[in-house]
């Protein structure tokens, strides 16, 4: 009996020890579905199943990558893009925070503006952009006014329900204690409402990328949505894969980011 | 009844209650009164004023022909109480019979009810309800915050947390209720009794008037229940605080409280008021507490 529970608890403590490095490694597998992929992609180039004018092989595609970053052409698409999703994300979050918090706090506020914002948000992204062209011409602000309508609405509609839902006993423990209105925000609604923000901020910022290749496509001389149509007119599949790949990794590096910001954050 | 520990608590409990009567044999005055239809009230009648109230006639708690309505449900109904300065009155009575629902009235959470609530003198509605404390069933710590940063919640209005005498302060009363070490802890690390004690120090760091207390010893092993009411004991003789706790623990009301309080039916109306009159520091066997307990065990109708 003794000897069999002793066993046990070295073959739990045996696997507790070997799970945490094999775990480690987990994420790995998940490089073996794109990899399998970009082998099979280069086969069916090679092969010919496709022609090299509607799809590149991949190297080539890395090659013409990098052949726009050695001319230095590269990275004023790159830093011109990055720029627009930062000033539009940061834009599209200050009013989210600000109308967020309004609706969250006010329920007059939400009674007057929540109904308005839910329906402007079910509009399409291209739907803006020909209005926007209309009111601001085809300047920067345009494009970053695009992008913040984009990043706006998760913003918005996250904090506000976050700070809503703010446990009702966590309020009245502000209440009795007597914190204040300014106490209670900053001590009780505002950290109960982070994960929300910061579930909205991830959100954001995945349509500021949504919406820049939108303001890029149709009204813009430089960016990576520029390359993309570019490779269009020019008819060169492999900057236009090479662009997808772009936005792919700038996308997600910024995912992680704010991921990560969030992680720390709520995880405290 | 437990004889568990019972020798340790009751060294505490002599230096506990030292203080806590003044004089008079009968304990800390026994002028809490359930002012109602008289149904059990036993002996006592409403005596003077508590030790140190002076000369004012109003009773720190002052409950009159109090309704309280939850849609169709009828919470409480008719219920009179009042509490006398530096008061300890337990109320005792089945689940659902609205010992929670007078607790949040008092502390001016509860914003529709018929009848009269007032704390000092004023209305709980018109800010009588500032300087009163509740300890909540449950412990409703702020998740994102460490043990030091809950129990500084309670600290007073005006009181800075980061100030040296304020953190001490903090400091003391998570040691007092047992919790030292785990200042840095955040809640969800801690057990629920633990918890429990984290919400009880936040509510002593108030240092209210009145104190309200929804069973905050009900998640407790039964030492460190008794060493919490041990302290709980320390700090009302040591502060001259009216307490009020809801409690569904015979033995608890009984060994705490001047004067018991019984609600019951449905809507919750008081049923009985014992009163307690053992002496002070009691001893948990004491005759006078088991007859106490009898007749609020009675009156519970079990």
């Amino acid at each position: 009996m003794a000897t069999t529970r002793e066993t046990e608890r070295t073959g739990i403590e045996a696997a507790a020890g070997v799970l945490p490095d094999a775990d480690r490694f987990r994420w790995l597998l998940g490089l073996v579905v794109p990899a399998a992929i970009v082998v099979a992609w280069h086969l069916l180039v090679a092969t010919g199943v496709f022609a090299a004018h509607q799809l590149p092989a991949p190297l080539r595609v890395v090659e013409t990558l990098y052949g726009l970053g050695a001319s230095g052409e590269l990275w004023g698409h790159v830093a011109i893009t990055v720029q627009r999703v930062f000033l539009g994300a940061l834009l599209g979050t200050s009013v989210g925070v600000l109308l967020g918090t309004l609706t969250g706090l006010y329920g007059l506020a939400d009674d007057l503006l929540d109904p308005l914002l839910q329906s402007l948000k079910n509009i399409p992204s291209l739907a803006w952009v020909p209005l926007f062209l209309l009111w601001f011409g085809i300047g920067e602000g345009a494009k970053v006014l695009l992008i913040a309508v984009g990043a706006f609405f998760p913003v918005y509609l996250n904090l506000s329900t976050g700070i809503g839902n703010v446990s009702e006993e966590l309020l009245e423990v502000a209440e009795v204690y007597e914190l204040g209105r300014f106490e209670s925000l900053r001590r009780v609604v505002f950290p109960a409402a982070v994960p929300s923000l910061l579930v909205g901020i991830r959100g954001g910022v995945g349509l500021a990328w949504m919406f820049v290749v939108a303001a890029e496509l149709i009204a813009a001389s430089e960016g990576i949505g520029f390359l993309l149509s570019d490779g269009r007119v020019l008819a060169r599949p492999d900057i236009i894969v090479g662009s997808i790949l772009l936005f792919a990794f700038f996308g997600n590096l910024s995912d992680l980011a704010v991921k990560e910001v969030k992680n720390r954050v709520v995880a405290r | 009844m437990s004889s568990l520990g019972e020798g340790a608590l009751a060294d505490e409990e002599v230096e506990t209650a030292g203080d806590a009567t003044d004089g008079g044999e009968g304990g800390p005055d026994g002028d809490a009164r359930g002012v109602d239809d008289g149904a059990g009230s036993t002996d006592g009648d409403a005596s003077e004023p508590g030790r140190d109230s002076g000369p004012t006639a109003d009773p720190t708690l002052a409950v009159r022909g109090l309704a309280v309505r939850y849609g169709e449900t009828v919470a409480l109904d008719g219920v009179d109480l009042a509490v006398g300065h530096g008061e300890f009155v337990a109320v005792v009575g089945p689940s659902g019979c609205g010992k929670s629902t007078l607790l949040r009235v008092l502390s001016g959470l509860e914003e529709g009810f018929e009848g009269d609530a007032a704390v000092d003198g004023t209305d709980v509605r018109e800010g009588g309800s500032d300087d009163v404390g509740m300890v909540f069933q449950e412990p409703r710590l702020l998740p994102w915050d460490d043990v030091r940063g809950n129990v500084a919640v309670g600290l007073p209005v005006g009181v800075d947390r980061d100030d040296p005498a304020a953190r001490d302060r903090v400091d003391d009363l998570i040691e007092t209720v047992g919790l030292d070490g785990f200042a840095e802890s955040r809640p969800g690390e801690l057990s629920g009794g633990m918890a429990q004690r984290v919400a009880l120090a936040r509510g002593l760091a108030y240092d209210p008037a009145v104190l309200l207390l929804d069973e905050p010893f009900s998640a407790l092993d039964r030492l460190t229940k008794h060493e919490q009411q041990d302290h709980l004991l320390d700090v009302w003789a040591d502060r001259g605080t009216t307490v009020a706790l809801v409690t569904h623990d015979v033995e608890e009301a009984a060994y705490l409280a001047d004067c018991v309080v019984v609600l019951g039916g449905q809507p919750g109306t008081v049923e009985a008021v014992v009163d307690v009159d053992a002496d002070r520091p009691r001893d948990r066997t004491d005759e006078e507490l088991l007859a106490a307990r009898r007749e609020i065990t009675d009156a519970l109708g079990l």
